[in-house]
């Protein structure tokens, strides 16, 4: 048991300090061109994509830098590398372990650039957690397929410009999961619509997405025709609990003290009370736990070990955190906690109560905790399945 | 950057993984009432479980408590009834604290297993601060130690001791004092209280506040770390269960009120095991970091090993609550564990503190 980093690994932290020292404006000093020139920036660095092969325009980093750089960045409350999100977590992974070699061409430049956005089509009105049931229908037409059918809750759906989507080419399978195939479609191909839905915060960043005889060009589709369950499996594993979750979950808790050392409650300081005291203590060993759990699961992937679902112990973790560190705020600063922004009494420029209201969102995307329990209590202990 | 186990400390493991199956099962453990058989405690000497942590200019092996860690987890596993966590604890007590004559006169003999020691530090049930200790110190001790761990087979006892301000700890002989064992929740973990009269102690050093918050840390570490065994022996025997009970046409386990409890209790022990590692590492490598690290470990163990407990059995229905089934053997552990070094109240607050509130 070892906490030293090799001397390469401690340069390349120094290298990430000294760039970011650099290149890292206060938020107030940031002008309206600092947006792009940080994507060019860390784009010529090779930090976009960090994790891909060379070849391909990644960086090549290996496992421990991966984690020291998004340490990095989460410590210096850095913006993201790019504005593909799901482009970079698990659509760019997905083309380049199942594509052809056309399509990462075509494709992965344009997701390191950040010069197109991705979104998700997955979920459908009658298929959420059991998304092997898709009904969305590819139809094969010589050198085409013939999409026809509806995705739902697909964020992102209102600015994207391509979709990665979950079809079905057979509905005569003997397991839902086959007969599933995967394509690459993009927004504006005639017959796709697309109606946004408003969600409890007021956003409208997720919608319902329309398919009416759309047509796909069988070039567009990622790995083998009805094999496509075997691509999403992939991608949604790529979609790691990072380090650098860890380091902004620590900095939210931090945030959190200082509200607690600030607020007065019925005429007396709210660090005096136990309770409020023990709960901070909670906040703190389960992400303490996220960061070492981390760190274990780390070691194994350092040591060729195969990981199993161990990484949804954090992701369940994540999700509970998150609502109830907000949650805490807005009860401990009583009726001001729930002003939003704009409110007179407003907490913190009402910051934690329009949280509360985002992460639930979050926490259902990836998969509803329910869900999660489901996998470990099946992959891990062997559980039969529901 | 390696947070896993050696090849050595692999092999130890399954070496204690192995004593636990074949020569410690549940069936020796419950025959046991408050001690241990001696051949047992003979084993682990001749296995070198007692001199780990003893440094080797003292006869021991000079490892660290990281080395102890996979011990107390295998022991913690099986509910091993021998004192080992104890006897670690006198170890570093005396190696801390005391002086060279003392150091040379002891350890060896804790290495070896030809003493064996019982531990009270605090007096107080509930109260972990130098205040919590009352026995009063000086050249004769006279006075009560009500809760002193695995004294009632100890040849030896460590106690902690006060005047005003000043702490001490004191050996004495098992011989020159009244002992009570007290009847307690877990067996595994039995305690007594002493009585002493005059007592002329073997050796006596002193303990700064600091002294005295290590080796309750070392301590909240140690139970944690057996914890982390128990729980997961409770985990299996549970998930086996769910596996085989036939309920409504179905094993159980396919049931999510049953197979998402025990994914509950994978992420829990996942989750108190991470952090009880890396404190089990601080207490050598980064001792300014174990308090915290202490406090984080044993405070989400203490809750998340109760729950665990409780459903162990609950998840089994009434044949859980039998005393044939060994399910009641780890919720009686969960409890001892609760209160411990501390419970999750204390630790949580204290982490509060550390943090900076």
């Amino acid at each position: 048991m070892d906490f030293d980093f090799t001397q390469e690994e401690q340069a390349f932290r120094a290298e990430v300090r000294d760039f970011l020292a650099e290149n890292l404006p206060p938020p107030a000093e940031r002008g309206r061109g600092f947006m792009s020139e940080w994507l060019q920036k860390v784009r010529d660095k090779r930090w976009v994509g960090f994790s891909w092969p060379e070849e391909y325009g990644g960086g090549a980093g290996s496992l421990t830098e991966q984690a020291i750089l998004k340490e990095e960045m989460a410590l210096a409350r850095a913006p993201a590398l790019g504005t593909s999100f799901m482009g970079l977590a698990w659509v760019g992974p997905g083309i380049i372990q199942y594509g052809t070699d056309e399509q990462k061409q075509r494709f992965i430049p344009d997701i390191l650039d950040s010069k197109v956005n991705w979104c998700t089509g997955y979920s459908e009105p009658n298929h959420g957690s059991d998304l092997a049931a898709i009904q969305t229908k590819a139809e094969r037409v010589g050198d085409h397929y013939v999409v026809n059918g509806q995705k739902i809750w697909t964020t992102g759906a209102p600015w994207a410009d391509w979709i990665i989507l979950l079809t079905r080419t057979e509905f005569e399978v003997e397991r839902k999961h086959d007969g599933i195939t995967c394509l690459l479609v993009p927004m504006d191909t005639p017959g796709i619509e697309v109606r946004p839905i408003e969600n409890m915060a007021g956003d409208s960043n997720f919608a319902e997405v329309f398919f009416t005889d759309v047509q796909v060009p069988v070039e567009n589709r990622l790995g083998e025709e009805g094999k496509g369950w075997a691509v999403t499996i992939s991608a949604l594993a790529n979609e790691r609990s990072s380090i650098g979750e860890v380091t902004q979950m620590f900095a939210k808790l931090e945030s959190l003290k200082n509200l607690v050392r600030t607020t007065t409650r019925q005429g007396r300081p709210a660090s005096d009370d136990p309770s409020v005291r023990r709960r901070i203590g909670e906040f703190e060993a389960k992400i303490a736990a996220m960061k070492y759990n981390g760190l274990r699961y780390l070691t194994k992937q350092l040591r060729g070990e195969p990981l199993s679902s161990e990484t949804s112990v954090n992701k369940l973790h994540r999700a509970s955190l998150e609502i109830e560190m907000d949650d805490f705020a807005v009860e401990l600063t009583g009726l001001a906690g729930v002003q939003l922004p704009g409110g007179d009494e407003a907490v913190d420029g009402g910051r934690w109560a329009r949280s509360s209201l985002g992460w639930p969102g979050v926490v259902i995307g990836g998969g509803t905790p329910n869900i999660q329990r489901n996998i470990i209590a099946e992959r891990i202990l062997g559980l039969p399945k529901d | 950057m390696d947070f896993g186990f050696s090849e050595e400390q692999n092999l130890l493991r399954e070496q204690v993984s192995r004593f636990m199956t074949d020569a410690c099962p549940l069936s020796v453990v419950r025959a046991q009432n408050g001690g241990f058989p001696d051949e047992l405690w003979r084993q682990a000497a001749d296995l070198g479980w007692l001199a780990l942590i003893v440094p080797e200019a003292h006869g021991g092996l000079g490892l660290k408590w990281i080395d102890l860690a996979v011990v107390l987890e295998e022991s913690g596993r099986g509910l091993s009834p021998l004192p080992i966590l104890s006897q670690a604890l006198a170890a570093t007590a005396i190696g801390r604290c005391s002086g060279d004559d003392v150091k040379s006169e002891w350890l060896p003999q804790i290495a070896t297993g030809d003493v064996v020691f019982g531990v009270g530090l605090y007096d107080d049930p509930t109260w972990i601060d130098p205040k919590g200790v009352g026995l009063e110190g000086g050249e004769t001790l006279t006075g009560a130690k009500p809760f002193v761990s695995d004294a009632t087979r100890a040849t030896h006892l460590l106690l902690a001791t006060r005047n005003r301000e000043r702490l001490g700890l004191a050996i004495v002989d098992a011989g020159d004092v009244t002992l009570k064992a007290q009847p307690g929740i877990d067996r595994t973990k039995p305690f007594a209280s002493v009585s002493l009269d005059r007592v002329k102690p073997l050796a006596a050093f002193a303990m700064s506040t600091a002294d005295l918050a290590y080796l309750t840390d070392c301590g909240a570490v140690a139970v944690t770390l057996e914890a982390i065994g128990a729980a997961e022996a409770t985990m299996a025997l549970t998930t086996e269960y769910a596996k085989t009970r036939i309920q409504f046409d179905n094993p159980i386990g396919k049931y999510q009120g049953v197979k998402h409890r025990l994914a509950d209790m994978f992420i829990d022990i996942e989750s108190f095991k991470s952090l009880a590692y890396y404190a089990a590492w601080a207490v050598d490598d980064a001792p300014e970091e174990l308090p915290r690290a202490a406090s984080l470990a044993k405070a989400y163990a203490a809750d998340a090993f109760a729950r665990i407990g409780i459903d162990g059995v609950g998840l089994h229905g009434a044949i859980g609550f039998t005393a044939e089934y060994d399910a009641q053997l780890y919720l009686k552990r969960s409890k001892w564990v609760r209160s411990a070094f501390g419970d999750a109240d204390y630790h949580y607050q204290r982490a509060a503190a550390l943090g900076g509130l």
